[in-house]
């Protein structure tokens, strides 16, 4: 695909109406205008620099703030994984909000990458019993337990699979994202997800100056436009920086835990092998990097 | 050039045609034209506030829309019906309205077109799929597959159309190698695009109600059902208003074969309703939704019955060869399939198999107010397209439009008077004497 790049972009460049620009082998602003920007992963590092810097400065005029927009790269030698402890959740949906404040979702609509889900126990893991718009006066209440749900990340992701143009893909270090300028909104993804992972921008997302993290990744946490999808990418401005996901480091209880399956000696390593563990809908063979386990 | 020129007085010579009608043709084109621009504008304001206009959720993805879009792939496809007896076997009663078959084709696949285009949060970029300008995700994207074979469908049965109608008008024998070629690749096409439309919702693990291997042969079975159904009520109006003679041998035939796929579409639906109830598994919940309801949920239950019941009635009437025979029955057992199968092709697809959504919660959905009117502006597009390709077939099909005729009073399709109804009698049973002469038309009715 990289050797049809330059055709590409000359080709482009022609129906922009500058052809003069294509000869010399570059059409300056205008392909990197958002509308003619190819997709992500085909750019090459010098043009995914020019789309940063542009995005930067998008960015920083439309809040009145300094904002950073990263793309950095997958580490060798890394997979992430992550693993909830549900016998300590407590349904307080602190993880929820860090969420949405961390990655800049929506707060007018709402949307949330992570659903948390009032489980029965008398029917353990049933969804036919599960609540998702639980409002007690105190969590968590006798008789239930709770499972928070998102992006399970699988090694056999059937979103991927469904989308036409290639928009969402799976990073080398297991992290499955969405190119928010190259999602054509069809919604074929959300559809194959079997974890009500994926959500869609149904409005111009709402989110004010104040509340905007400026601390942004292409793939990850930055502003999304109205009508794609978009959907948890374990914190990918966070992690791939070496910091823990939001939801992580806000949990009251200590019942997320997160780090490389790769690393023999990490906790997540200690999880998978010392305690019983499962993953949700394992019937379907998504194969989730997302484990649930009772401590 | 010499055809070039040719083609060029076709096109004007079709425009006149089309611009050409009486009181009935005008008031039918000012109707489909209102609706056609409230559904424009209704999109529109779709475009400018998102599809928040549209009662479509993260817990219903799928909606009004994309059931509209799949129900339409099955009218789309069902012209094959008419295609392979005309033109594979020869049958003179059908050949006759074989190209009507394909028309019908041709405005239902654009239809199939608009409601994928309508339903996409981003249509500016379309441009993704295109591959090479774009990225085209296939093998493994099934909806990139339909964009494929949907096209090529379409401009197969529009290739096939212009080129067969092009050459009646200027009296040369189209070329049977080429012309049986695109013949030939529109079957498999017509049974690709029911199939993998089929496999769009068929290859979506997450969801049991659709991930079952007979929803293709479903999908089939129902178009080859409701499909007739719409060509022999649209040919019958087809006749009534215009200079279009369907002989009843046709339309017999066309009820015989449209009774044994009913048939074979409640076996098909009654093997997965015995499975579901049966072995009552989690998955049985989806289908409790659509007859049931479940929790006190139940909006789309009475259309899923009456779905059942139409289905069902269409079959008795239809099975007896005379209430095939009784134009009366006939059009009743037309509209009770259409009925049964729109219902469960289009909704009756798409919601039960999004609710319960994956996580197990029901959102009841039901088409918002933007959402139906902007279905009914791409419905009555594709009625529109329909509409005006008939205008410029019917009189080159009976010989009243040729290089040699210019079209004027002649070659309007009137409703039916003394001449066209003469014409197409005669027509049917062999020809009258000039168009006997016309190389064209007995060319036609040699094919290939």
């Amino acid at each position: 695909m990289k050797s049809a790049t330059p055709n590409r972009r000359e080709f482009l460049c022609v129906v922009a109406g500058c052809a003069a620009a294509a000869s010399s082998g570059s059409c300056g602003d205008l392909t990197h205008s958002g509308f003619f920007q190819d997709r992500f992963r085909e750019l090459s590092r010098a043009e995914i620099d020019q789309v940063l810097i542009r995005l930067e400065r998008e960015h920083s005029e439309r809040f009145g703030k300094e904002c950073t927009v990263t793309a950095t790269e997958p580490r060798e030698d890394v997979e992430f994984g992550y693993a909830l402890d549900i016998s300590r959740c407590i349904g307080c949906r602190r993880c929820v909000q860090a969420c949405v404040e961390e990655n800049n979702q929506s707060r007018s609509p709402e949307l949330q990458w992570i659903r948390v889900l009032e489980m029965d126990e008398r029917h353990g893991i049933d969804f036919h019993y599960a609540e998702p718009y639980y409002d007690p006066e105190q969590v968590p209440q006798d008789g239930y337990f709770y499972l928070p749900v998102a992006c399970q990340h699988c090694k056999n992701p059937p979103c991927v699979k469904s989308c036409p143009v290639g928009a969402t893909w799976q990073e080398d270090d297991g992290i499955v994202v969405v190119d928010y300028d190259w999602c054509i909104g069809c919604r074929c993804c959300m559809a194959a997800c079997p974890y009500g992972a994926r959500h869609f921008n149904w409005k111009t997302p709402g989110i004010s100056a104040e509340e905007v993290n400026p601390d942004m990744h292409y793939l990850g946490n930055r502003p999304r436009p109205v009508g794609v999808v978009e959907k948890c990418t374990f914190c990918i401005q966070r992690t791939r920086e070496g910091r823990y996901p939001a939801c992580v480091e806000i949990c009251p209880v200590g019942a997320r835990k997160f780090g490389n399956l790769l690393d023999p000696d990490s906790e997540l390593r200690y999880v998978l092998e010392q305690k019983r563990v499962f993953v949700l809908k394992a019937e379907l063979n998504t194969q989730p990097r997302f484990y649930y386990f009772m401590g | 050039m010499a055809t070039f020129r040719l083609f060029a007085r076709f096109t004007s010579g079709s425009l006149r045609l089309i611009t050409s009608g009486n009181r009935t043709y005008w008031i039918w084109i000012a109707v489909l034209s209102v609706l056609s621009l409230a559904g424009l504008w209704e999109y529109f304001v779709q475009l400018r506030d998102g599809l928040i206009t549209t009662s479509l959720r993260d817990q219903a993805a799928w909606g009004f829309y994309i059931g509209n879009f799949t129900f339409l792939v099955g009218i789309a496809a069902a012209a094959v019906m008419l295609v392979v007896p005309a033109y594979l076997y020869n049958w003179r009663p059908i050949k006759e309205i074989v190209v009507y078959g394909q028309l019908l084709a041709i405005s239902a696949a654009i239809c199939c077109i608009l409601f994928v285009l309508v339903d996409i949060g981003r249509p500016e970029r379309l441009w993704h799929l295109l591959p090479s300008l774009g990225h085209l995700n296939i093998p493994t994207s099934l909806l990139g597959w339909d964009v494929i074979f949907l096209n090529s469908y379409l401009l197969l049965n529009f290739g096939i159309v212009t080129y067969l109608l092009f050459n009646m008008f200027r009296r040369r024998e189209p070329n049977q190698r080429l012309f049986m070629t695109m013949v030939w690749f529109s079957i498999p096409a017509a049974l690709a695009i029911r199939t993998i439309t089929a496999f769009l919702y068929l290859g979506l693990v997450s969801r049991p109600f659709w991930n079952s291997a007979i929803l293709a042969p479903r999908c089939i079975a129902a178009a080859f059902c409701s499909g007739p159904a719409v060509m022999l009520v649209v040919m019958q109006v087809l006749q009534k208003y215009s200079s279009f003679h369907i002989s009843r041998e046709a339309i017999w035939k066309i009820a015989e074969l449209m009774a044994y796929f009913i048939g074979v579409n409640l076996f098909l639906f009654g093997a997965e309703v015995f499975k579901e109830y049966y072995s009552a598994t989690e998955h049985l919940i989806y289908m409790e939704y659509m007859f049931t309801g479940v929790d006190g949920h139940n909006a789309i239950v009475p259309w899923m019955w009456t779905s059942v019941i139409s289905s069902v009635l269409a079959f008795v009437i239809l099975l007896r060869r005379k209430f095939r025979e009784n134009p009366i029955t006939l059009n009743l057992g037309c509209a009770l399939i259409f009925l049964g199968v729109y219902l469960e092709k289009s909704m009756g697809t798409v919601v039960p198999g999004m609710t319960p959504d994956v996580l197990g919660e029901i959102y009841e959905y039901v088409p918002s107010r933007s959402e139906i009117v902007i279905t009914v502006g791409i419905l009555a597009m594709g009625a529109m397209i329909f509409t005006l390709m008939v205008k410029i077939a019917n009189p080159i099909l009976h010989g009243e439009f040729h290089v040699n005729l210019r079209p004027g009073g002649t070659a309007t399709p009137k409703s039916k008077d003394g001449t066209s109804a003469t014409s197409g009698g005669c027509y049917a049973q062999g020809g009258s004497a000039e168009q006997l002469e016309n190389p064209a038309l007995s060319h036609f009715q040699t094919l290939p």
